[in-house]
């Protein structure tokens, strides 16, 4: 087995004790019964912490009101973060995860790092179990938490020195290495100060620098630019090449399509817990029908112009975009305007808007999922 | 187990410790200063207590200072590091089982909790002499009910840590430990329960009796006191029972 992370089968269920607000129209808390992969479960804590868990929610179409009544009795609603994924990741590889919030990548990366317990299925870095050779694991891996988790009783360096030292690092070598890493960071004026009063990005910073201090075969970069200014931000991507050029693993989560595009070497677009496409960026994205998405919204809807439009030369695909709304897939872009507003004229329907975009991941999510990755 | 990352973690807790060594020296001494002085002092030298009070009283004063250290140093850092901010992450990342992690709190509650009870002796000393009359007859006695007492302080720490949220700490001091210490035997004898007779039966569930016992017993064994084996039979007990359920909290809330 050379892949440096490998999962077959991950599951994972929650049983999520609602919040009291949410006892009276809890219908969207779906039962053990009818738990539907609508309500993905929450990233990176416990599932009744955060307060805009997108699993509790009342969206789901599945849930016809059952849950209410099915929850009451058995005190407890299951939501279900992941369902069945499968990943592989070849050594030296920048992997990313791209997918909404709530779609159950910090739940992966969670099992993948010995903090969530998979419901089913088994998780693997290099050659050890993640959950039956843990301390093995642990030893391979860098982890950077969505939010910084800093210990706030130690400055910067301290936090460096101390996390070297848990790893058996020499003392000599750990203040070496921490030296260069808050300098390779900007953080060395502030190295000597408790990280209490840093800023979101500082602290971020320290976090990214912790991970690497033990030299990590596989580093975990839970959407490690959220938060950071758009230079900061370059300066992280530097890095995290500069990292996988000494031939290191990187899994890193973002719904950043830009980064998703420029950093990773393959991505994986996860949605309600399961992967809905896996590639090269450029792979990924030459698989959406006919690259170009020309988003139209017309004053009224029309069956007939939508077969008109479905019969134009270059569309591959027509989709209903909602009220008024028509998402065509088509080969070319702008040049497609005069003909469709010719045909929409000829029908006597206005065309109210008109978006197009060119092929991209974004696109390409929009056509899996049928919704915007910023939704 | 991997000795190195655990003394490592307990170097981070020390080094913690001595940053906050002011804080801490107050928040353990300051209390039982004052109750030796005016209980042992002003009472006992007003004539409002009889001067043998004093020796009474320093084992319970003993005990009381253990346990609020032993489960102020587990359970006050450990209820904030698993708040929102999670501190505590990287130490669970470290590559050592995390049980480990929290055994590691235990020792170190323990540490301070001995620590803080031998400091009581010579603190008290200096307060309540003359009239003050200790007869350790056996050191070793002695040790291992210190060791038994800061044992189960910091396991209980690690309980109650890992089950009291942010927002009930102050409810976990005033339903918790305070009736653990005013039914704890502390300022008098189990003996003195005589009249009692069911509160004597229930208090017997309070580790913290078999702590001031275990001290009376050690300490001034001029006084009444339960008998040594059953102190030191419950005290191993509270010890297991503490450790193995604040391990398993501790589990429960580490891995989500």
């Amino acid at each position: 087995m050379n892949s440096a992370i490998r999962t077959i089968g991950l599951r994972k269920i929650y049983n999520a004790t609602p919040a009291a607000g949410a006892r009276s129209g809890g219908a969207g808390v779906s039962s053990p019964k009818n738990s539907s992969p609508e309500n993905s479960g929450p990233e990176n804590s416990s599932p009744n912490s955060s307060p805009d868990n997108s699993g509790i929610s009342n969206s789901s179409p599945n849930n016809k009101g059952g849950g209410a009544a099915g929850k009451r009795k058995e005190g407890k609603a299951q939501i279900t973060a992941l369902d069945g994924i499968d990943l592989e990741v070849a050594p030296g590889q920048i992997f990313g995860l791209l997918g909404p919030n709530g779609a159950g990548k910090s739940t992966t990366v969670g099992i993948l790092t010995t903090r969530v317990r998979p419901t089913s299925g088994t998780a693997w870095i290099e050659q050890y179990d993640v959950w039956k050779e843990q301390t093995a694991a642990k030893r391979r891996i860098g982890v950077v938490a969505q939010r910084p988790n800093l210990d706030f009783a130690l400055t910067a360096r301290e936090i460096l020195l101390f996390h070297g030292a848990y790893f058996g690092i020499g003392q000599r070598d750990r203040a070496e290495r921490a030296t260069l890493l808050l300098e390779r960071f900007k953080l060395t004026d502030r190295a000597d100060q408790l990280v209490r009063g840093f800023s979101g990005g500082m602290m971020q910073r320290v976090s990214i620098a912790r991970a690497m201090m033990h030299d990590p075969q596989v580093l975990f970069l839970d959407e490690p630019s959220v938060g950071l200014d758009p230079q900061t931000r370059l300066l992280l991507w530097e890095i995290i090449r500069e990292y996988n050029q000494k031939g290191r693993t990187i899994l890193l989560t973002t719904h950043n399509m830009e980064e998703a595009d420029t950093l990773c070497e393959r991505l994986a677009i996860i949605d309600h817990g399961k992967i809905i496409a896996q590639g090269t960026p450029g792979e990924l994205k030459a698989s959406i029908p006919g690259g170009y998405l020309l988003r139209l919204r017309f004053a009224r809807q029309s069956a007939e112009l939508v077969a008109r439009l479905k019969g134009m030369a270059g569309v591959t695909e027509v989709r209903d975009g909602g009220v008024g709304g028509v998402d065509v897939y088509a080969s070319k872009g702008g040049s497609m305007i005069p003909e469709i507003v010719n045909a929409a004229a000829g029908l006597g329907v206005e065309l109210s808007d008109v978006h197009i975009s060119e092929p991209s991941l974004e696109n390409l999510f929009l056509h899996h999922t049928g919704r915007s990755l910023r939704e | 187990m991997n000795i190195t990352a655990f003394l490592a973690l307990l170097a981070r807790d020390a080094h913690v410790a001595r940053r906050n060594l002011i804080p801490l020296l107050l928040q353990t001494f300051l209390q039982p200063l004052l109750f030796v002085f005016i209980f042992g002092r002003v009472m006992v030298g007003s004539g409002y207590l009889p001067a043998a009070y004093k020796s009474l009283l320093l084992p319970g004063i003993m005990a009381i200072s253990m346990v609020f250290t032993g489960v102020w140093a587990v359970a006050m850092p450990l209820i904030g590091e698993f708040q929102f901010t999670r501190e505590i992450e990287d130490r669970l990342l470290a590559p050592i089982d995390i049980s480990w992690v929290a055994i590691e709190k235990v020792i170190y509650g323990l540490i301070q909790a001995v620590l803080a009870g031998l400091m009581v002796i010579p603190m008290a000393w200096l307060i309540l002499r003359p009239g003050l009359e200790l007869h350790i007859v056996n050191p070793l006695l002695f040790a291992m009910v210190t060791v038994l007492v800061a044992g189960f302080s910091a396991s209980g720490g690690l309980a109650l840590g890992c089950s009291v949220d942010q927002q009930h700490i102050g409810l976990m001091f005033s339903m918790v430990m305070t009736p653990m210490i005013f039914f704890g035997c502390t300022y008098y004898p189990w003996s003195a329960l005589a009249k009692f007779p069911i509160l004597a039966k229930v208090v017997l569930i309070n580790p913290l009796v078999y702590a001031s016992e275990g001290f009376r017993a050690t300490l001034v064994p001029q006084f009444p006191h339960l008998s040594f084996p059953w102190v030191v039979a419950a005290l191993v007990g509270f010890d297991t029972l503490l450790l193995v359920a604040g391990l398993r909290q501790f589990r429960h809330k580490a891995v989500s």
